[in-house]
């Protein structure tokens, strides 16, 4: 259909203190509507202090079949680790 | 269920993929939208999705029809939230519906032109006030009832809509029980009101699981997907199960003469509801086929000049803006 309103992926930190987190979606006509709807949408039970709005197509996302070269890598270092360090009982808290 | 009768697609991928796709679902892996899936897996979501979305939004219109006439400010207040909230329901479903591929105008339109079913619950009328309380307690129950398990669903964007669903739900199930309660324990006239819309909304509420579909190739391909996690059957058995105790402590009376505790099997024994009504109504003659669609087209076509409007200016301050740079 020729007129859609764009597609908003909506953001929302729920309590002071914490990150923004994805919740969902909406259509809105521009970033102020977006907010608007966002508030009426998600945030109906007290579930944020903050609202992002971010219009679907400026994301750009990681390609599911990168998974490998991506994440693989970091697997074999386990030295990044703490747990990896044997440190003795004598030395006390590290 | 809200979505009833789901067609499955069938599927002609590559053995391979398939095999790997079955292999993450078996492992209870989620499908995220970029990730690979089977043309019929992405179309038979679609569909129920969709369907899903639609009788939300249609559900509003039964219990629309008396926000303005609800005994106490109070009720209205109540029941207006509740209505909103059903408002959003429709919104994450048809926003998880988007992630596979069609636009929700799209989806809107199939309702409007009869391409896709809502849920044939909806094309009942809602004559008095008793009948929302009896909404609220069968219908959103009954729909509970399908949405809990569906938040274990393998496709992502789906489960994570029925969880936020389901955290919603209860409280339009209490108050429908709490208003229909409030009848029961009134008046003789007001109890006899209350009788009566269990009457009228009992058997359409048990065919909202739909028809029995133990021999169903489509639901078994489906259940294999994780698109549908319990059967008809199943569903139905656990919602009497549930409903009839609710019933009695209203003193009111299940309208069904069959109805007994099953002590071998340890559930209610109950009597079918008319399997050819429902066909009839699926097929748009229930009372309030032609009602909801023609409201449902007046609403999208009453609209459009907002929806224009918002649009334009919306596009005119963004050329200020950038003009202003
Ligand atoms: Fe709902
Ligand atoms: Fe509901």
């Amino acid at each position: 259909m020729k007129n859609e309103w764009p597609l908003w992926e909506i953001f929302i930190r729920g309590q002071h203190g914490m990150s923004h987190r994805h919740v969902g979606s909406l259509h809105a006509p521009d970033a102020e509507m977006a907010i608007k709807n966002a508030r009426d949408v998600y945030t109906r039970r007290n579930e944020g202090v903050s609202i992002w709005v971010v219009e679907a197509n400026n994301i750009s996302a990681s390609s599911p079949s990168d998974k490998g070269p991506l994440y693989e890598p970091s697997e074999s270092k386990v030295y990044r680790h703490p747990t990896f360090f044997d440190i003795p009982d004598e030395v006390g808290a590290m | 269920m809200y979505a009833q009768m789901v067609k499955s697609e069938a599927t002609n991928d590559d053995p391979e993929k398939l095999a790997e796709f079955q292999a993450k679902i078996d492992a209870d892996i989620k499908i995220e939208p970029k990730d690979w899936m089977p043309q019929g897996y992405r179309k038979t979501l679609i569909r129920q999705i969709g369907q899903h979305a639609h009788s939300e939004i249609v559900g509003q219109l039964p219990e629309g029809n008396w926000i303005t006439r609800a005994p106490t400010l109070e009720r209205k207040a109540i029941l207006l939230a509740k209505v909103q909230d059903e408002a959003g329901h429709g919104l994450y479903l048809y926003g998880a519906a988007e992630t596979l591929g069609v636009s929700r105008d799209e989806l809107t339109e199939m309702l409007l032109d009869g391409r896709m079913k809502y849920s044939s619950i909806f094309n009942y009328p809602t004559l008095n006030w008793a009948d929302i309380g009896a909404v609220g307690w069968l219908v959103d129950g009954a729909a509970i009832m399908n949405q809990v398990p569906l938040q274990r669903t393998s496709y992502g964007p789906y489960s994570r809509a029925m969880i936020r669903i389901c955290k919603e739900e209860s409280f339009h199930q209490r108050q429908g029980y709490d208003a229909i309660r409030k009848m029961a324990e009134g008046t003789p006239e007001q109890k006899k009101m209350a009788q009566d819309a269990l009457n009228r909304f009992w058997y359409p509420s048990l065919m909202m699981f739909g028809p029995s579909d133990k021999d169903s190739v489509h639901s078994a391909q489906s259940m294999a997907w994780k698109i549908k996690i319990n059967t008809n059957d199943e569903l139905r058995q656990k919602f009497v199960d549930q409903t009839v105790p609710q019933a009695e402590y209203l003193g009111l009376t299940v309208p069904d003469p069959d109805l007994k505790w099953n002590e071998e099997r340890g559930h209610y024994d109950f009597s079918e509801p008319d399997w050819s009504e429902f066909f009839d109504v699926i097929k748009g003659n229930g009372p309030c086929n032609t009602d909801r669609l023609t409201a449902r087209n007046k609403a999208w076509d009453d609209g459009q000049w907002v929806r224009d409007g918002l649009l334009a200016h919306a596009k005119k301050k963004r050329a200020r803006h950038l003009a202003a740079e």
